[in-house]
């Protein structure tokens, strides 16, 4: 069987050594005949060097407002099998584990009711299958439900939170990531189906401050393992690395607060003064843990450039008791994440993020919005410009 | 005469559970590891307080997969893992493995299937990226097409472990920015260079006004009338190509085949080892798009990597070697032009000048 399009600019894109993509929609397209006008448009695009597809569009599923994106090519006749080409976002396994039996179900779904072509995983972190017409919607959907699966968030409503890996295969994780990763997801699942925002609002875990997920620059809650007590230190360990390696260089003079050194041949660390950025952890896993109290940081508003700029997520609570407040269904979070969605909703206006939203009223009506007390650990410094607004409740 | 039984709706299911995912030794050991070490750029392992062994094989994946790249990772997890595997944030498969001495026949198996084990150490990491043209409305220049022709280019540096330290890579296609882009050790960012054009009549019927005026982050959409009915002006003194009203008004379309391409940012980090979490900044404003092959953004990576090779102490990712030298050497190392689009004229910009007498002569 010829080749429905003919592709010589993504034909080129099969040679080399990494993994093609043009392949990959290529072997979609033996199983699902609609990829070959994918393949079409995309050589048309790679032509013309613009994309080809219509401004968004409607797509969904019975009861829910969110979970698929629509899409639809600008070409329906000359490109009829990807008139629509929806894509259907599903909530992955915390910390993206699998098993085999469920992925090739999945493969399976996706031939039968798209375009054979999945994301592992989107850029929140949600499994995508890509290709699928309005009248396939349902059935793909209750075939994924039937596998014990649900749709991710999209639009402006709570997006599918996210975690790394965790204490299932890390042992840097300060607390269990996937757990309430997958705790929260199921809470808020309203939240997810239904978009009530003025925006999108998303939650990622990382068990340390590593950040393998990328919590604290993208994330408009983001919650960073660390510790309290002490770091615990093995020095026939710490010995054989100075075997190894030179230790003073590499770990020691790169400690952010200088906050540890050698008395003779012992490695002593003033814990009060460590910022607990891994960075010793990292290069000596043998010698060095993370101590016993263990919790999070919550860092808050994280985002992309639009609208008003990047921003990075800042300290708000430096030190959450995760493992405490775990043990009652997590109640303690669940007050301050209501309180600050309260706040968001009623001073926020429409496409603002909660960080955007800090930034234009300013930290000190946010922290009184939602409770929380002003803590030297939220800013880099205190203020240097004299500009103070006074109030009476300031001077109690 | 039975009643045909309707099978109830499915909704609202929720998360899965993924426990059900766990191999029998990552169950046991959850909570319990000790250590780890990276064996090669392909694999690592994790050693548990009680001694057992977990051993992790990576693979790069293009992201954007077909049904038979899930077979055919299924098929080498069934033989080698218990049907056992993961993904990263990075797109990568990780396959888990229990038995050591499967370790080694799990990576030919994959070389042979012609896919890309490695991504682990001192490397060039997988791309994380998004759909381009694709897949997507808003794309500025395709994805996929532009990360295969820089990881085909930079392939070496997966595989093997040569570099100060790890260099992670990203690509986004406007400036949307899905993914954590903006705080990449290179970032690859689609732009547009000319403003929005507005189709008057297309606007009246799709978009709200306010909203759109609203979306505009320098103030540059203004309400104005166009034959006797409501409509929008965009001051194009003021207007910084952004594509955000076309992200909530279709009738403010932005891609423009002649004047689209790529910029290029360097030096973020979202790691807080050492160092605080940083975005990347502006190394090149803009390279036109030149497919299939990119050629231009790719030797402007290159450029970058092989200036951080040479430069860099072991251990130093590209922002913290950059912040040691200094930017002006970092242009000047680069070659690269420092213009005045360099110069930040943003919200906080005056943030970002050199307010000190020290300077690299």
């Amino acid at each position: 069987m010829g080749k429905k399009h003919q592709t010589p600019l993504l034909d080129e894109l099969k040679k080399g050594k990494w993994i093609s993509f043009v392949r990959e929609i290529e072997r979609a397209a033996e199983k699902s005949e609609r990829t070959e006008d994918l393949l079409g448009q995309v050589e048309e695009s790679y032509r013309d060097k613009v994309n080809h597809w219509k401004h968004g569009g409607m797509a969904g599923v019975k009861g829910y407002g969110a979970g698929m994106v629509g899409r639809f090519s600008e070409f329906p006749e000359k490109y009829p099998g990807i008139k629509e080409c929806h894509s259907m976002r599903i909530i992955p396994s915390a910390g993206f584990f699998y098993n085999s039996d469920f992925l090739r179900k999945l493969a399976d779904i996706s031939e039968k009711h798209a375009g054979g072509l999945l994301n592992f995983h989107g850029a929140t972190g949600n499994i995508q299958i890509l290709g699928m017409s309005q009248a396939e919607a349902e059935d793909a959907f209750q075939a994924i439900a039937e596998l014990g699966f649900d749709l991710g968030g999209s639009g402006s409503d709570l997006r599918t939170p996210s975690c790394c890996a965790g204490q299932a295969r890390c042992e840097f994780a300060n607390y269990d990531t996937m757990k309430i990763c997958h705790d929260l997801t199921e809470e808020y699942q309203d939240e997810l189906h239904r978009p009530a925002f003025n925006y999108k609002f998303k939650f990622k875990f990382s068990g340390c401050a590593n950040d393998c997920v990328a919590s604290a620059a993208r994330s408009d809650l983001a919650f960073i393992g660390t510790w309290k007590d002490k770091i615990k230190i093995n020095q026939g360990e710490v010995k054989n690395y100075v075997q190894k390696f030179n230790v003073q260089k590499y770990v020691l003079d790169k400690c952010p607060t200088k906050c540890m050194w050698f008395e003779g041949d012992n490695l002593v660390i003033d814990d009060e003064n460590c910022v607990k950025c891994m960075h010793c952890i990292n290069e000596m896993p043998k010698a060095l843990r993370a101590g016993d109290e263990k919790g999070a940081s919550i860092l808050i508003g994280a985002k992309a450039p639009l609208v008003t700029g990047p921003r990075m997520g800042m300290m708000l609570v430096p030190f959450y008791d995760i493992n405490e407040d775990a043990k009652n269904d997590y109640e303690q979070l669940k007050a301050l994440i209501s309180n600050m969605w309260e706040f968001w909703d009623e001073f926020g206006v429409s496409r603002e993020r909660i960080g955007e939203l800090i930034g234009r009223v300013g930290l000190n009506t946010f922290l009184e919005g939602i409770g929380l007390e002003p803590m030297p650990e939220m800013v880099e410094h205190p203020r240097s410009n004299p500009f103070i607004k006074f109030t009476e409740e300031g001077e109690e | 005469m039975a009643e045909e039984v309707k099978k109830k709706r499915l909704t609202d299911v929720g998360p899965h559970d993924y426990n059900e995912y766990l191999s029998p030794m990552i169950k046991k050991n959850y909570g319990k590891w000790a250590y780890h070490e990276i064996l090669d750029t392909a694999t690592m392992v994790h050693v548990s307080e009680n001694g057992d062994k977990l051993y992790t094989v990576r693979m790069g994946s293009p992201r954007l997969v077909s049904g038979s790249f899930v077979r055919d990772i299924c098929d080498v997890a069934d033989k080698y893992c218990g049907g056992f595997l993961r993904f990263t944030t990075r797109n990568n498969v990780e396959f888990l493995i229990e038995d050591e001495k499967n370790v080694e026949p799990l990576k030919k198996d994959l070389e042979k299937l012609g896919y890309n084990p490695g991504g682990i150490g001192n490397i060039v990491a997988n791309i994380v990226h998004t759909q381009g043209w694709v897949h997507c409305h808003t794309s500025a220049s395709d994805a996929s097409g532009v990360v295969k022709s820089v990881m085909d280019e930079l392939y070496e540096y997966f595989v093997e472990d040569k570099l100060p330290s790890k260099v992670r890579i990203a690509f986004a296609c406007c400036l949307n920015m899905c993914g954590s882009v903006s705080s990449s050790d290179i970032a690859i960012v689609g732009t547009h260079k000319k403003p929005p054009r507005i189709d008057a009549e297309r606007l009246r019927n799709l978009c709200e006004i306010p909203s759109t005026i609203a979306a505009c982050p320098t103030n540059s959409i203004r309400p104005d009338t166009v034959d006797g009915k409501p409509g929008v002006k965009v001051n194009e003194e003021t207007c910084v190509f952004c594509g955000s009203c076309y992200t909530v008004c279709p009738a403010m379309p932005i891609a423009n085949a002649e004047n689209d391409g790529l910029s290029i940012w360097v030096g973020g980090k979202v790691s807080n080892a050492r160092t605080k979490p940083t975005f990347s900044k502006l190394a090149i404003p803009f390279i036109p798009n030149d497919p299939p092959r990119w050629p231009g953004v790719v030797e402007a990576v290159k450029t970058i990597l092989n200036a951080y090779k040479k430069g860099a102490e072991p251990g130093e990712r590209v922002g913290e070697w950059i912040e040691r030298i200094g930017w002006s050497r970092f242009f000047k190392v680069t070659g690269f032009p420092f213009t005045k689009y360099h110069i930040d004229d943003f919200r906080l910009g005056e943030t970002t000048m050199n307010y000190s007498a020290h300077t690299r002569l």
